[in-house]
């Protein structure tokens, strides 16, 4: 026996590389996430710029009009859209929130095992019909019913948008509060139903707080959802560029602005620079939200374990 | 330290004990032709992430001998077992200190392929852990990804490794039937004919036996008996009886710390050490 | 006591008050559309392309078109995403590395469609200069679709027993033999499953393709995959807010919505039909 037999079965040079290859192409693979991420963050940013040439960034972030195609002069403020996606947004989370945190308890909750499996997929089944889908029956649904129930002209405005958009946040909100009250160790629900609690006040007292930082990371994930949301509240907002009024007037919201005018304007033209900084405004806000949620989430991940 | 069992205490009870003498006469017969040095093990010291769990660890195995490595559970002999084909390397922020030779080779040695290791350093597992393939597939498995493409010679080594591990009787007329069809006791003699079949020089066998009923067990004991002609065997066990019938050596592992290495024999009627005999005799642990 | 259980009951129908709202509004939608589209949809519909300003006629090259656009999302975002799982549940270490990727898909999951659309423009139409497009769109939507097939397909992987690559690494397996013979065949179908919802959810996206390809009408079907295109969904779009005359084409509209839906939720279902087969296979 040679001293250094435990090497006598050399496997071939090429496999140590061919593996290190593969490693290698794997690698990359997962870095064109990272990529894609910058990507989109610099190519927005580097195609907005231009825009502040001719436009002032005070006057961008803090205007009261949009009226890029004005004859006399262009102007370009950004806050009736800001305001119109905040009152949308705002009133779909007032629904949605309630709706699926009630929802959320029930199926971990109340809710038999049986029901729970079959409620789960068809919550998720919301989650699947396509926006434009929703934004269609917004004009032939919920704007009649609107206009009948409020008596005006017209149901295309910011509470069929919120309406909306709280169908479509909520299957998000529902199951990562679903997730997080389920993950509440059961020695915390055993501890309150054994000092006589009932279920409910087990519920609401123990559960709902110690899976606090799961739910409100799903209401922040909803939010976001519900601010890049775009083709329904295209269809649905009735989308005049002014200051909105009320909520049962008209609105258009930063998508819905970039969504029209993207498809009218001249590329490389100031109004076009224009509708990127909107998208890099709208980036970074929903990164905002994705990021303290993604903390939240985290934190209460660790706190579980 | 769990306080002692209401079990009959081993050292008083005299069955055990001429038992035993019977099972170490044998093995002085064994043991002598096994003299050639095969691993040594110098300072080693094994760290996750801060925390040191193998303490400067020194040994010497010899070629053809079985090593038994008892101690408490949670001290250590696993990760120890996994350090000789590396298997710890999968696991995140772990760090290595010190040498363990494999026939005068360092196996942390950056010249070392680790993958070349494993196929040198065979192992079986706790819980046997066929793959969802067939019993032939999966002992076919090893001599598949060595580049094997010889059909014949792949039929006769699969049978050749399922007698060796002594199963071959019971599969032979399902051989292309899933593994997982098989007992307990079968999947892991299957588990230990798919690391023969790449022919090992060092076999690891992590409590191979500690899921199967006693006469699994006993076959698998048989088997390490038959095995040792041909390979260097380390195995873990928690079960000291076990470890008094299968090894010539044994080494007594204690939180992390390596108390006392010495002829089975040795260790279990005259330790040299206080700790060791409280522990073979059931006193802790 | 009695007041508690009062209060318990209460609270609970409320809780179930919820519930019933969620499944109230998944009804309504798929009542309405079933109800008033199924009269539009027949054969012709279905094979025929829109003739005279779109009033009449049918879908087809929608049909053609979001299927294309499928397929070029799916070629793009499948293998990628199931390259960038295996690389950060097999390869991957801990470290600023994997933090900066994970952190990355899970942003990239929340980044807004329309700005997936942005993207799009400026990347594949203004620089890469592969024109508006079912290429361009199919790229943008397979942009947007990574993160889901990442996720879904790390899920797979996270399935397969440790003990599988244990085993295999034991024998002297390479990494990439482990995972090629010993952890792929069985995570494979999984990934697959969560692929194909990731993909249903982009044949159902209108924001991302409307500036990158999707045509606002096409007589013919595309020739080749430089060519714009028809889209359902923005078929829908159109159908229901830019044609002139919009009370005419509703039933055309609903028609569209109902094979919309119906596309999306099949896709939906064989997925849902192969993960509960696959559970079966593994519990057996």
């Amino acid at each position: 026996m040679s001293s250094q037999s435990f090497c006598k079965k050399k496997r071939m040079l090429s496999s140590a590389i061919e593996d290190r290859i593969i490693h290698g192409v794997f690698l990359v693979c997962g870095l064109v996430t990272v990529i894609v991420l910058f990507g989109i963050f610099g190519l927005l940013f580097f195609t907005s710029f231009p825009a502040f040439e001719e436009i002032h960034v005070t006057e961008f972030l803090t205007g009261f009009d949009w009226n890029p195609t004005s004859y006399v002069k262009e102007v370009y403020g950004i806050v009736p859209m800001l305001v119109s996606t905040f009152m949308v947004t705002l009133g779909s989370l007032l629904i949605a929130i309630p709706i699926g945190i009630g929802t959320a308890a029930y199926l971990s909750d109340v809710a038999s095992p049986r029901v729970r499996e079959i409620l789960k997929p068809v919550v998720e089944m919301l989650a699947a019909v396509p926006s434009v889908v929703i934004g269609f029956l917004g004009i032939v649904l919920v704007g009649p019913a609107i206009a009948k129930f409020f008596n005006i002209s017209n149901g295309l405005n910011a509470v069929n948008g919120s309406i909306l958009l709280a169908v479509m946040a909520l299957p998000t909100i529902v199951s990562i509060s679903e997730d997080a009250l389920s993950s509440v160790p059961a020695s915390y629900e055993q501890a309150s139903l054994a000092l006589g609690a009932t279920r409910w006040q087990t519920v609401i007292r123990v559960k709902l707080p110690a899976a606090l930082s799961g739910v409100i990371a799903a209401c922040m994930l909803g939010m976001g959802r519900a601010i890049g949301e775009t083709m329904t509240v295209l269809m649905a907002t009735g989308c005049a560029p002014a200051m909105p009024k009320s909520f049962l007037g008209p609105v258009r919201t930063l998508t819905s602005s970039i969504a029209i005018e993207l498809g009218e304007v001249a590329y490389n033209t100031t109004h076009y620079y224009a509708l990127f900084a909107l998208g890099l405004v709208l980036f970074v806000i929903t990164f905002i939200i994705n990021m303290i949620s993604d903390i939240i989430l985290h934190r209460y991940e660790k706190v579980s374990r | 330290m769990s306080p002692v069992t209401a079990e009959p205490h081993p050292k008083n009870n005299r069955k055990f004990n001429k038992k035993m003498r019977l099972v170490m006469k044998e093995q002085d017969k064994g043991k002598k032709k096994g003299s050639l040095l095969k691993i040594k093990v110098e300072h080693f010291n094994f760290f996750y992430d801060t925390t040191r769990a193998l303490k400067d660890i020194e040994m010497q195995i010899y070629a053809n001998t079985v090593v038994g490595i008892i101690g408490p559970s949670g001290c250590g002999k696993s990760t120890f077992l996994r350090c000789f084909n590396r298997m710890n390397d999968i696991i995140r922020n772990v760090r290595y200190q010190g040498e363990i030779y494999i026939d005068d080779r360092n196996i942390f040695d950056k010249s070392v392929d680790v993958v070349d290791l494993r196929r040198n350093v065979g192992m079986v597992f706790q819980k046997s852990n066929p793959f969802p393939k067939s019993i032939f597939e999966n002992v076919a498995y090893g001599l598949k990804i060595n580049g094997v493409r010889d059909k014949d010679f792949i039929t006769q080594k699969v049978e050749k490794s399922l007698k060796d591990a002594v199963i071959w009787d019971e599969v032979k007329d399902r051989l292309h039937k899933s593994a997982f069809a098989l007992s307990g006791g079968q999947q892991q003699r299957l588990c230990i004919a798919r690391a023969l079949a790449i022919e090992p020089e060092v076999l690891l066998l992590d409590e191979p036996a500690s899921a199967l009923d006693p006469i699994a067990t006993s076959k698998i004991e048989e088997l390490i008996h038959e095995l040792k002609k041909k390979y260097t065997i380390i195995i873990v066990t928690h079960n000291m009886q076990q470890a008094a019938r299968v090894s010539d050596y044994t080494a007594f592992i204690m939180l992390g710390e390596l108390i006392e290495y010495e002829e089975t024999n040795k260790i279990f009627t005259n330790p040299s050490k206080k700790i060791t005999e409280d522990y073979v005799t059931g006193r802790f642990g | 006591m009695k007041k508690n259980k009062i209060q318990e009951i209460l609270g609970f129908n409320i809780l179930r008050l919820c519930t019933g709202f969620v499944l109230l509004f998944l009804i309504i939608i798929f009542w309405d559309i079933a109800t008033k589209g199924i009269g539009s949809v027949n054969w012709e519909f279905l094979t025929a392309a829109p003739s005279k300003g779109m009033t009449e006629g049918g879908i087809f090259p929608a049909i053609v078109g979001t299927f294309l656009v499928t397929v070029i999302t799916a070629v793009l975002a499948i293998p990628l995403g199931m390259a960038c799982a295996i690389y950060l549940n097999e390869y991957a270490k801990d470290g600023t590395l994997i933090r900066l990727i994970r952190m990355s898909i899970r942003n990239l999951s929340g980044v807004p469609s329309i700005v997936y659309g942005l993207f799009g423009v400026v990347l594949f139409v203004q620089l890469i200069k592969i024109d508006t497009s079912i290429l361009a769109a199919g790229l943008t939507l397979g942009l947007m679709t990574l993160p889901w097939t990442i996720t879904a397909s790390e899920e797979a992987l996270k399935s397969v027993p440790k003990s599988y690559r244990e085993g295999s690494l034991a024998l002297g397996a390479t990494k990439w033999q482990t995972i090629r013979t010993n952890v792929l065949p069985y995570s494979i179908p999984g990934m697959l499953t969560g692929t194909i919802l990731g993909l249903a959810r982009a044949a159902g996206e209108t924001a991302p393709i409307l500036f990158t390809g999707a045509a606002f009408f096409l007589p013919f079907l595309p020739k080749s995959l430089s060519d714009q295109f028809m889209a359902l969904p923005y078929h829908l779009y159109i159908m229901s807010t830019q044609h002139h005359d919009i009370a005419r084409v509703r039933p055309l509209a609903y028609g569209t919505a109902l094979v919309l839906v119906s596309l999306v939720f099949c896709m939906n279902f064989i997925a849902i039909v192969l993960r509960y087969k696959l559970r079966k296979v593994r519990l057996e």
